[in-house]
């Protein structure tokens, strides 16, 4: 159906459900909450953008009001692009640093160990945060010394002799923080196989770029994504990331904040869990699995972008697919980083209340690990309870035999 | 000794600019209104701030008066108005000869008409219809017809003058062959009055032929309905007017968070003048041609359709009332059929109430031997600002009180007494049109708000997206807690206030306005229980 008012802010009934899900409403008071800070506050800004007030980025962008909203409103678009449109607040240092991933990444992996012991000490913290901005009490993702990517490299060899192939997304966070999950997920879709191909020059998917206020830097790189998609698909690859933000980015946020047409090619970009689960159903993939791998209780937090994309379900039935792992689902909820949102010395409170009843429910399952799609969830449950994260991939990826 | 010089019937535009106009000359006032302020055709138009070039063609005095009246009310009534500027555009299957004929009889008139390339009007108005041939910039803009009416009524009670809204006039008291006075009923409480004056004011628009016929005169009035309907949201932001020989639906204005599409025009018989239901022709018709102005009409979300009664006067010298003029038209019964203290003000139309009550206040001084000069055209009405723009009142207020940010456009000035000191008087009662708790406050205190309509009428409180589904209750609340409502009353108020909206919404009522419907029926009907308390009464 064609939709007659920018992100169908006309089709709200001003039922107000969005606001009851909405997570930071909740806890900050400050914040108006999705109703009138998108449908009702858009009406308002057409008529001048006077009406904007900067309340709007106290949004996290977790679009679980979207999720709520029985009439297939846009909320979470509406605000975002409000924010592009109208917020007279420029970014700073600490967004320039917080947004730019690729940069800041491909610099500290080169001297990690260094960058890694010098964010984990007291008085650094403290200095960042006088001098940033960002708050104290936040724990930095470690950076791993060398990339995926030039792990990868190495690989091309022994992965051009699948015969079938796959191009992967792998994201900053894998790329510069994390090359093990990489690693962790060549190794199960070769398992399955298929060989794993870079694309040709993969980008940041801008998610950071967008909530920290570069836009036109984001949209220069979601262009350059999706040209190396294209290439890609055309070459009849699907593109399957790891990461339910890169994977949300790419397929919804290009074309409804940054107006980047990507329609041709967004059936063809797969999230990593939905991929290998579709594959496992179709009779003729099978996995094998170590019988002997540990038993182990796993605590399933389903990342708000991922709620968004509709795809839960699939990482939930992955995991219940492997033997020895026992699965508690958690209650939907946010983790209260929503990515950069979180590292925000003004937003560390909200961020933590957003998180406090998974953080209690997480202690509670009396689960030996978490497992989710997002890297930020990762950082903020590690940060903020007793227990390691992982990527389904990973469980995945240890217990096949 | 009287207690006052005039008695003024009727509380729309122009009763209100007459007893304000009394009253900046001193001159004793008292207005009296059957219903609320700006419910007849005061309410009920396009809320358009005519720069006078629609009329200028055919009608050069009525163009003369708007753009004159239109300069004053920009100066006087700053907050009641925006200055959007005005299209007449030119489509295909209209004539290029006829824009050139309009543009001479603009000038001609002292209106400013600049001809511009179509391509500059769909960047000064991107809602247009694209396949314009021809455009030409005008001095239109909006002007809320709630708010300058209540200004002037403010304005008007600040300099001595008595306002009695919801009380109606059972008969004038002649004596000797003059009107001296007015016995009344308040519609409220059944209380009767009895209020003497030398001179009595009828300023009741289309229902001035029933209060003349009180005094035995007649007026010949031809009541012309005007239907419109109200789009969810601002589709332009310019007003766009076609560029032919005025017809129906042909101006689209944007007021205030919302988009206006009139108007048809048709006969009706007076005994509907009361009650006006908006037929499913009219609302094709207005659709047809409003989407010909803007295309994106077609598929706006409509909030509601409403109609108003022109007061259109047939000259006296026609019996037959086919020679209608749609100027200004002062009867001085004295003079006309041998009625003394008897005024008659109609014809005109809201742009021109100004100069309606400066040439009936001046007869009126004429009659009692007052000298006074009229200054309403530069005294400023209260709301009103020199130094103060509402868009900047705006931008201050936006991030301590988003109701505040709205409400400078409601009140002007005003709105700086609006209590939003707390965050309970900051807690917003309205959301579609951010109206706090503070606002309603100060609305019920300050400008003679009976029930939840008028309250609406002050403060756009439930003319929003979702016409009431959410304030109504909160709204009624508050009232209740200021002490102007008990719980039976709340329920009753509150059943005429939904059925109000309803009233409104039903001619349009498919797509997502039905939604809406249904979701406000429910909650008032299933959650409140509306519709079963009434059954027991």
């Amino acid at each position: 159906m064609k939709q007659y008012s920018e992100h169908n802010f006309e089709q709200c009934t001003k039922c107000t459900v969005c606001t009851v899900y909405c997570p930071v409403a909740a806890v900050n008071p400050l914040y108006p909450g999705p109703k009138q800070a998108g449908p009702d506050g858009e009406r308002l800004r057409m008529k001048s953008g006077k009406f904007f007030d900067e309340s709007l980025n106290l949004c996290l962008n977790c679009k679980r009001c979207e999720v709520a909203c029985p009439s297939d409103v846009r909320i979470g678009d509406i605000i975002q692009s409000a924010r592009i449109k109208y917020s007279t607040k420029k970014p700073g240092l600490r967004e320039f640093t917080l947004a730019n991933t690729d940069l800041v990444g491909s610099v500290a992996t080169l001297v990690s160990p260094v960058v890694n012991a010098t964010l984990g000490l007291k008085p650094v913290r403290h200095i960042v945060e006088g001098v940033m901005n960002i708050d104290h009490r936040r724990i930095f993702p470690k950076y791993a010394f060398g990339t995926f990517e030039g792990w990868m490299r190495k690989q091309r060899k022994a992965q051009a002799q699948f015969a079938k192939q796959i191009a992967y997304f792998h994201g900053c966070y894998v790329n510069y923080n994390n090359p093990p999950l990489g690693q962790a997920f060549v190794k199960v879709v070769n398992a399955l196989g298929y060989g794993v191909q870079l694309l040709e020059n993969e980008k940041c998917c801008g998610v950071a770029l967008i909530s920290n206020g570069f836009i036109d830097k984001a949209k220069k790189q979601a262009k350059s994504n999706l040209a190396s998609i294209r290439k890609a698909t055309e070459a009849g690859l699907k593109v399957v990331a790891t990461s339910s933000t890169c994977t949300f980015t790419l397929r919804d946020e290009y074309e409804h904040l940054l107006g980047i047409e990507n329609g041709d090619v967004r059936e063809n970009i797969d999230l990593a869990c939905r991929f290998i689960y579709n594959l496992l159903c179709d009779g003729n993939h099978n996995l094998q699995f170590n019988p002997d791998a540990p038993r182990i209780r796993v605590a399933y937090h389903s990342p708000c972008h991922l709620e968004r994309l509709g795809w839960t379900q699939y990482s939930i039935e992955l995991l219940k697919l492997i033997p020895n792992v026992e699965l508690v689902k958690l209650d939907s909820q946010c983790c209260g980083i929503a990515g950069t949102y979180g590292f925000k010395k003004e937003n560390y409170q909200t961020s933590q209340a957003i998180g406090e009843s998974l953080f209690a429910a997480i202690e509670a399952s009396e689960c030996d690990f978490v497992a989710t799609d997002c890297e930020t969830c990762k950082w903020q449950i590690e940060m903020s309870t007793t227990k390691k994260v992982l990527h389904p991939i990973e469980l995945l990826a240890n217990h096949l035999s | 000794m009287n207690e006052f010089d005039v008695i003024i019937v009727g509380g729309g535009a122009t009763g209100a600019g007459v007893a304000r106009d009394c009253a900046l000359r001193g001159i004793r006032a008292l207005l009296i209104e059957r219903d609320d302020i700006a419910t007849g055709a005061t309410g009920r138009n396009h809320g358009l701030l005519h720069s006078g070039a629609r009329y200028a063609v055919n009608d050069r005095e009525s163009a003369e008066e708007c753009i004159k009246e239109n300069m004053i009310l920009r100066r006087i009534a700053a907050h009641c108005v925006e200055d959007t500027g005005g299209l007449f555009i030119t489509l295909p299957e209209d004539s290029l000869e006829f824009q050139a004929k309009f543009i001479e009889s603009c000038l001609a008139a002292g209106i400013s008409a600049e001809a511009i390339d179509p391509k500059l009007a769909i960047a000064m108005e991107p809602s247009v219809n694209p396949t314009l041939i021809g455009a030409v910039k005008v001095p239109d803009g909006s002007v809320d017809p709630f708010r300058l009416t209540a200004a002037n009524i403010l304005d008007a009670r600040l300099h001595g003058a008595k306002v009695l809204t919801y009380t109606k006039v059972d008969e004038l008291i002649i004596e000797s062959g003059r009107v001296v006075g007015v016995k009344t009923t308040n519609t409220l409480s059944g209380e009767k009055g009895e209020y003497r004056a030398a001179i009595t004011v009828n300023a009741c628009g289309i229902w001035g032929r029933d209060l003349a016929a009180k005094a035995g005169v007649t007026i010949n009035m031809l009541p012309a309905k005007g239907a419109l309907l109200v789009f969810g949201h601002r589709v332009n932001n310019v007003v766009i007017n076609r560029c032919r020989k005025p017809a129906d639906a042909d101006i689209l204005v944007p007021g205030d968070s919302i988009t206006v599409i009139g108007t048809t025009s048709s006969k009706v018989p007076f005994d509907q003048c009361d009650n006006m239901y908006v037929t499913p022709e009219e609302v094709e018709l207005l659709l047809r041609e409003g989407s010909m102005l803007a295309p994106a009409l077609n598929h706006t979300r409509i909030l509601r359709a409403y109609a108003g009664v022109r007061p259109l006067v047939a000259s006296d010298d026609d019996p037959s009332g086919r020679s209608v003029s749609r100027g200004i038209v002062v009867l001085d019964h004295a003079t006309r059929d041998g009625v003394e203290g008897f005024i008659t003000i109609t014809g005109g139309k809201l742009m021109t109430y100004r100069l309606m009550a400066e040439w009936t206040v001046d007869l009126i001084c004429k009659k009692l031997n007052i000298d006074a000069k009229c200054t309403t055209a530069e005294a400023l009405l209260p709301g009103s600002s020199k130094d103060k723009s509402t868009e900047d009142c705006t931008r201050t207020a936006v991030a301590q009180s988003r109701g505040k940010a709205s409400a400078f456009y409601r009140h002007g000035t005003n709105a700086e007494k609006i209590d939003s000191s707390t965050a309970a008087k900051r807690a917003l009662v309205c959301e579609c049109e951010q109206v706090s708790v503070g606002e309603v406050e100060y609305a019920v205190e300050q400008l003679g708000v009976n029930n939840l309509v008028d309250l609406r009428r002050r403060t756009r409180m439930g003319m929003g997206t979702c016409q009431g589904e959410l304030c109504a209750c909160r709204a009624a609340a508050v009232m209740a807690s200021v002490g102007k409502s008990c719980s039976d009353k709340v329920k009753a108020d509150l059943k005429g206030f939904v059925t109000e909206r309803w009233k409104g919404m039903s001619p349009v009522a498919w797509g997502d306005t039905l939604r809406e419907g249904e979701l406000l029926s429910w909650l008032y009907d299933g959650v409140c229980d509306l519709s079963n308390n009434g059954k027991e009464e």
